[in-house]
């Protein structure tokens, strides 16, 4: 995985809620067996009319924001399916951080396995920032996961929180499978214990 | 004394391998689902780095999402989709996991036929890469979706990275009513959480009407605990549970059976477990329930109307509203019994079980499916399928004109070639409405198998205690 340090550039507001991963990406690019190639899906019903034209008042497709590193989004970002292939769309079109009030719990929890920052703030604070970035001007922010703080284009800060274990791993791009199995004597101990107390679960 | 503890802090605690300095456990993984969708990049994510499956018996795959509904004798037409299924096929083959093919009688959905055969127990720990996993925790087995990266961190180490959730209760009264279901239950208590109500939690439910509830009543309820936030739902094992199970291909037996059912009676919460969250919900006076817009949470009774924007509580869910009424082509004020069908899709991991078969043969017996409505019956397994037909159900379905499928996921989310053509309405007892869930432009106004059963037979949305004798 791609660590996550610092990132800085365009973001682009997305002002709805319950945004769901089959609005992130249909069903029919699911069908691949790959993790790249899924960024020219992304948000595909919003983005392309019927015979694959772009829509020109999505946001992702104005001149300034198709460039979006990060985006601001509405409550419960990423509901629904566990398709990982929401952040792979995500990240394949360029996009690294997201910011929203609230996420959905699969979502969220995909987005670190794939170096994508996501950053719940205060919705007040969302709010203010969605209308910021909406500006050409305004919309570049820079997030510095260490620091855990966004400063904003006129210089403001704004501070976040992130599970420390979490952000230990995006900061390292850390291999989550290769840290676990170091500790495999601990899993092997569990199932010797969990086999003599149930000893149905090993058949 | 030790603190009471709810029936997720028992399973938790019973399954950590380590907890790290921040509250993150690596969590033992029991039972491992897999389909072929969200696995292809996982088994190839252990090729690239050398790993094994740590316990290939400790998982079972299937190909749901992808199958046709139609004759298997003619394979898969898409291209795509028949790669997908063949490799997972050959991952299965390759890292020695036992996969149900589309030939064999047990395919069906990863959801029914894990409960079906007995792979899912009580007080386990399950996990698979679908939201809906969800389901299996109507056996009181703390069950969750996963994304890919974790469906290879199970296959590589038998375990996962998890943080704690908080404990919610849901707390449903009353008995139900003749003509209500689980369905409705469900889609009640998500209008009332809304869909981000449980995000964060694991919701355990309780009361007299889940208690009285079936198993394939409690799957439906579990299942779509997912479309209030919560990763997981759970219910805590008792004798119906244990009847069900009992005599499972891969159910415990003879004296492992006694074991195993000796353990599973500890694990209800304990008198006195604190919960971060709870609701109450009376199910006496719920009337059949069905959505009107784009998210699981746009929900009313079947005896009321499309809501109006301007009573939105704030301006995010006004333009949320607008949004989906334009979308499903509705106008506020509507009452929901004069929105007409195109089509009615029975089926899913949500209701695709031989009691949710046998509730709409209920309703279709003797009637006809109205006339240009198209309806499909697909159920969720091959052996619910083989039920049903021994039990003459699918004759009473062929008689009233609806299409009795092979099974499948189908027109839950439209990945094989069963989907709505654009503008196209359907009342379905799947367990989303999103835009474009069931097809491009399609509208899905979901609800219980009585209830679509009810709108194929008249046209439009009919509450369904109308046609009950």
């Amino acid at each position: 995985m791609e660590s996550f340090t610092k990132l800085s550039g365009v973001a682009a507001p997305l002002p709805m809620i319950n945004v769901d991963t089959d609005m992130i990406i249909p069903k029919q690019f699911l069908k691949t067996i790959k993790r790249s190639g899924l960024g020219k899906s992304l948000f595909f019903e919003l983005r392309y009319d019927d015979d694959g034209n772009e829509h020109t008042d999505f946001v992702l497709n104005g001149h300034h924001h198709r460039d979006a590193v990060i985006l601001v989004a509405g409550d419960n970002f990423g509901c629904g399916s566990s398709r990982e292939h929401a952040p792979w769309a995500l990240l394949d079109f360029g996009i690294r951080c997201v910011i929203a009030p609230s996420f959905a719990d699969i979502f969220f929890n995909n987005c670190f396995k794939n170096g994508i920052l996501p950053v719940v703030l205060p919705r007040g604070q969302v709010d203010k920032l969605m209308a910021e970035v909406a500006h050409v001007d305004n919309s570049t922010l820079s997030v510095d996961l260490e620091a855990q703080e966004i400063t904003t284009a006129d210089g403001r800060k704004i501070a976040f929180d992130v599970d420390p274990f979490r952000k230990e791993c995006l900061l390292e791009g850390v291999d989550e499978i290769g840290l676990t199995l170091k500790e495999v004597h601990k899993v092997e101990a569990f199932e010797t214990r969990q086999r003599a107390e149930q000893p149905w679960l090993y058949g | 004394m030790s603190k009471p503890r709810t029936l997720f802090d028992k399973i938790w605690d019973g399954h950590l391998v380590d907890v790290l300095r921040d509250g993150t456990a690596i969590l033992y993984v029991d039972r491992h689902l897999v389909h072929e969708v969200t696995s292809p990049q996982a088994f190839e994510g252990l090729r690239m780095t050398g790993r094994p499956v740590r316990r290939p018996e400790a998982t079972l795959a299937v190909a749901d999402h992808n199958v046709p509904t139609t004759d298997r004798s003619l394979g898969i037409e898409d291209d795509e989709s028949r790669i997908q299924v063949e490799t997972l096929e050959e991952n299965c083959a390759e890292f020695g996991i036992q996969y149900f093919s589309m030939a064999d009688v047990r395919q069906g959905i990863v959801h029914i036929i894990g409960p079906e055969q007995g792979f899912t127990l009580p007080g386990m720990t399950i996990v698979c890469g679908d939201s809906h996993t969800s389901t299996h925790g109507a056996f009181g087995a703390l069950a969750f979706g996963v994304g890919t990266s974790e469906v290879e961190h199970v296959l590589a180490s038998q375990t996962l990275l998890q943080r704690p959730a908080k404990n919610m209760r849901v707390e449903v009264n009353g008995t139900l009513p003749i003509g209500l279901t689980a369905k409705d239950v469900v889609l009640a208590i998500i209008g009332k959480t809304g869909t981000a109500g449980g995000t964060g939690h694991v919701i355990e439910y309780t009361g007299d009407v889940i208690r009285a509830l079936s198993m394939e009543g409690r799957m439906t309820v579990c299942n779509m605990t997912i479309e209030a936030g919560a990763r997981a739902g759970l219910i805590a094992p008792d004798e119906t549970t244990f009847a069900y199970l009992k005599g499972r291909p891969m159910a415990p037996t003879g004296e492992a059976w006694e074991q195993a059912v000796a353990y599973w009676r500890t694990l209800p919460s304990d008198p006195g477990a604190r919960y971060d969250r709870e609701i109450t919900l009376d199910a006496s006076d719920i009337p059949p329930q069905v959505t009107w817009g784009t998210s699981p949470e746009d929900v009313v009774p079947v005896t009321g109307a499309v809501p109006d924007p301007a009573s939105a509580p704030d301006d995010d869910k006004r333009r949320a509203m607008e949004r989906s009424l334009d979308y499903m082509g509705l106008t506020a004020g509507t009452p929901m019994s004069e929105v007409k069908v195109d089509r009615v899709f029975i089926g899913s991991c949500t209701n695709g079980r031989i009691e949710d078969l046998r509730a709409a043969a209920a309703v279709a017996r003797g009637r006809k499916v109205a006339d240009g409505v198209g309806a499909m019956i697909v159920p969720g397994s091959g052996l619910v399928k083989v039920l049903a037909e021994e039990e003459g159900l699918h004759r009473i379905f062929i008689e009233a004109g609806f299409e009795w499928r092979e099974p499948g996921c189908s027109m839950c989310l439209a990945m094989n070639a069963d989907r709505l053509e654009p503008q196209e309405r359907c009342a379905s007892t799947s367990n989303r409405n999103f835009e474009g869930r069931q097809g491009r432009g399609g509208r899905t106004h979901l609800v219980s198998p009585a209830m679509a059963v009810a709108a194929a037979i008249t046209g439009h949305i009919t509450d369904v205690r109308d046609l009950l004798p």
